[in-house]
């Protein structure tokens, strides 16, 4: 038992990630690590989403379930795994069954370099950034066959219409991935792997996001709008709007199918947020790491995690005394309560100091995550949805002249003094040179 | 540096991979099944490529073939595809006038890389390669941009130009009035 | 066998190719042409990264021609499966048929 607590002790200190140090072992358990966190996080999400789209719109969502709703997301899924399992009688039966699977893999196979930590992610690609933009613009493919396999012309029209639009907020997100690429290489840091970004801001003391005011925040809205278009997420849901398509391109897709889209859809909407943490936000870095140096600053900061999920109980508990006093919510005061509990104890858990210095990462990457996570239930109750052509047109007349512009910008001003003294100030002396003899 | 343990696993696996996305392509009858092959036949290249030590390919080979000319194909197919076309011949008049060309060539390839010259193989085996771990990407864009090492960069700028040409002919050929 | 060198690369490439060839040779549909001739275009970039890890080996860990000019070649397959596409959209308008052998208006 102590020899295994040393393993994992001796492991969890060492500077490399698991895929970098070439170990299978510890490479699976990351995997499977990602893969339980992101299930949970995909449960979370939904009930989450249902829960503030609801409080937005000023009532009060899922209730009835269990306390709160909390049981929905699991009550969603037994509904959808015993659901019959329909498919269209002309509809091409392998191409059917393929395309949720090619969606699912390309959303899934992105987390491979995502990087919770210095040493936490499952690798560190030399092309980490080249890798999640590639892989997550396999999941056109996955739409698109769906949309065909369905031989129905909404579906088919639902994925003409959002692989159109995803291939064209593409571009932009890949000019604006390119801006903060460029700030990587000003300490002769420059690397596509995403480890290599945060390290980078760290060394640059600033993140990227703040770099060249407003540079970096013109890059970041570019992004922060297209990863919302590229996820097909509200305001830009028309090819999946009930009332426009009937549902898009899983028109055709019910249980367990659509499940798959479904956990496909929020996987690459934590991808890209995990993006624009990495390039723009810093990462797993704390807020004010150079700035707030000391001990004390570095003690307060550790406890934030267990503060936070002591916060987290403590709502539960005073939901609980909320509840109404009615012999029929006993259970459901009684889950409640053990739901804070459970809260608390993790609040607690992450209290310890060993716990306390490692869990540090992780948990500011996954806040950061959780903040666009939010950011995206907001918009989806704020915004009303863009029209096909004005989507199309944003995208190509507004997010890609703006990018370009914005890589231009970045670039002259990252190489100022070179563009001054090498390309400015010899065509003006030449230029002076030419008028003198002219005259 | 660890010597990777499994690469003839990997590679005998992609490499049929690749042969069968290949022969799937040439003989189905439905052009998205064909797409779908050559997808599987891309990404097993991809594969290959991070096996060459080449992840810069692989990444670009992934995020242009596989998921933008891929997808170009898959449009066309649904836009044009008709379902007659399934139920007719496959295969042109000359199919065994094709499959000979395709043999001859066939024999050609072998005859090359048979031959020995004075008894040596004609690509002897690379060996252990130093992999430089963190500069891949550099190296080539030091080979395409670097003032003083760089000779790619005219290829460059006339690739971009004929990305632009090839934008405007697709757009002008698939106008329905010009 | 059981030792990958370059001409385990080289042969892949060469059988590659050989699919392709077969592919542009027999079929009639148009798209299947233009996806095997995608093909042949993998094949020779496999052939060229194959070559470049062999000139690695000598010339050094940065003389990466090959995968250069791997690169220029998946940007000209891009372009060249556009224009072809177009053609095709054009054609198909006109016609109403994708198979190679109708593609006869200027027969006499």
């Amino acid at each position: 038992m102590h020899a295994l607590v040393q393993y994992i002790q001796s492991y969890l200190d060492s500077d490399r990630t698991p895929g970098a140090a070439g170990n299978f072992f510890w490479a699976t358990v990351y995997i499977l690590l990602v893969f339980v966190g992101l299930s949970v996080a995909v449960i979370a999400m939904n009930w989450l989403e249902r829960k503030i789209l609801a409080h937005m719109q000023v009532r009060l969502g899922p209730m009835r379930v269990g306390p709160h709703g909390l049981l929905q997301p699991i009550a969603d899924a037994i509904k959808l795994l015993l659901k019959e399992d329909i498919i269209p009688a002309e509809a091409d039966a392998t191409v059917f069954w393929i395309a949720p699977f090619i969606v699912v893999l390309a959303a899934f196979t992105v987390f491979v370099v995502v990087p919770f930590g210095p040493t936490h992610a499952i690798t560190d690609m030399n092309i980490g950034i080249l890798f999640m933009l590639g892989v997550s613009s396999l999941s056109v493919l996955g739409i698109v066959t769906a949309g065909w396999a369905s031989n129905s012309h909404y579906p088919l029209m639902g994925a003409l219409r959002s692989s159109a639009q995803m291939v064209s907020y593409e571009v932009a997100m890949g000019l604006a991935v390119v801006s903060a690429i460029l700030m990587t290489s000003l300490n002769d840091q420059g690397t596509l792997s995403m480890i290599g970004i945060v390290e980078a801001q760290k060394a640059q003391h600033e993140w990227f996001i703040f770099k060249f005011f407003p540079l970096g925040l013109i890059a970041f809205a570019i992004f922060a709008v297209a990863m919302v278009a590229e996820t097909n997420r509200a305001p830009f849901d028309l090819p999946e709007a009930e009332s426009e398509l009937t549902a898009g391109f899983h028109t055709e897709y019910s249980g367990f199918r659509w499940s798959l889209f479904f956990l496909a859809e929020y996987s690459a909407m934590i991808a890209v947020s995990s993006i624009a943490v990495t390039l723009w936000l810093g990462g797993w870095m704390r807020p004010f790491p150079n700035l707030l140096n000391g001990e004390t600053a570095n003690l307060v900061f550790s406890l934030v995690p267990g503060a936070t999920f002591l916060f987290l109980g403590a709502i539960t508990f005073y939901n609980t005394a909320r509840m109404p006093k009615h012999p029929l919510f006993r259970i459901q005061t009684i889950g409640l309560a053990g739901f804070g509990v459970v809260l608390a104890v993790i609040g607690l858990i992450l209290f310890i100091p060993g716990v306390r210095v490692r869990i540090q990462d992780i948990f500011w990457f996954s806040a950061k995550v959780a903040g666009f996570m939010y950011l995206y239930i907001w918009y989806r109750g704020t915004f009303p949805r863009y029209r096909f052509d004005q989507l199309m047109k944003v995208g190509w007349k507004v997010l890609l002249p703006t990018g370009l512009g914005l890589l231009i910008a970045t670039a002259v001003w990252a190489m100022r003094s070179e563009v001054w003294h090498d390309i400015i100030v010899p065509i003006w002396l030449a230029l002076v040179d030419f008028l003198r003899r002219l005259l | 540096m660890n010597p990777p343990v499994a690469t003839p696993f990997f590679f005998y696996m992609l490499a049929a991979v690749m042969i069968i996305g290949g022969v799937l392509v040439i003989t189905r009858k439905n052009a998205v099944h064909s797409a779908l092959a050559l997808i599987t036949t891309l990404l097993a290249q991809s594969g290959l490529y991070l096996m060459l030590y080449a992840p810069f390919v692989a990444g670009v080979q992934i995020i242009l073939y596989a998921g933008g000319i891929m997808v170009l194909f898959l449009f066309v197919i649904m836009l044009i595809s008709i379902e007659r076309t399934q139920r007719e011949r496959q295969f042109n008049k000359q199919w065994l006038v094709g499959i000979a060309a395709a043999a001859a060539l066939g024999g050609l390839f072998i005859a090359v890389y048979t031959t020995t010259t004075k008894g040596q193989v004609l690509f002897p085996n690379v060996g252990r390669v130093s992999y430089v771990e963190s500069g891949n990407t550099q190296a080539i864009a030091s080979l395409l941009f670097d003032r003083h090492l760089g000779m790619y960069m005219f290829a460059f700028e006339i690739a971009s130009l004929l990305l632009l040409v090839a934008i405007i002919g697709a757009v002008v050929m698939a106008k329905k009035r010009i | 066998m059981l030792d990958i060198s370059t001409l385990h690369y080289l042969v892949l490439g060469a059988a590659l190719f050989l699919l392709g060839v077969i592919g542009v040779l027999t079929r009639r549909n148009v798209v299947i042409v233009l996806m095997s001739i995608e093909l042949i275009l993998n094949a020779v970039n496999l052939n060229l990264v194959a070559f470049s890890r062999f000139w690695q080996s000598i010339h050094g860990p940065s003389a990466l021609h090959g995968q250069v000019f791997a690169i220029f070649i998946i940007t000209d397959a891009a372009a060249e499966a556009a224009v072809g596409l177009g053609i095709l959209i054009a054609f198909f308008r006109n016609k109403e048929t994708v198979n190679v052998d109708e593609v006869n208006l200027l027969k006499w």
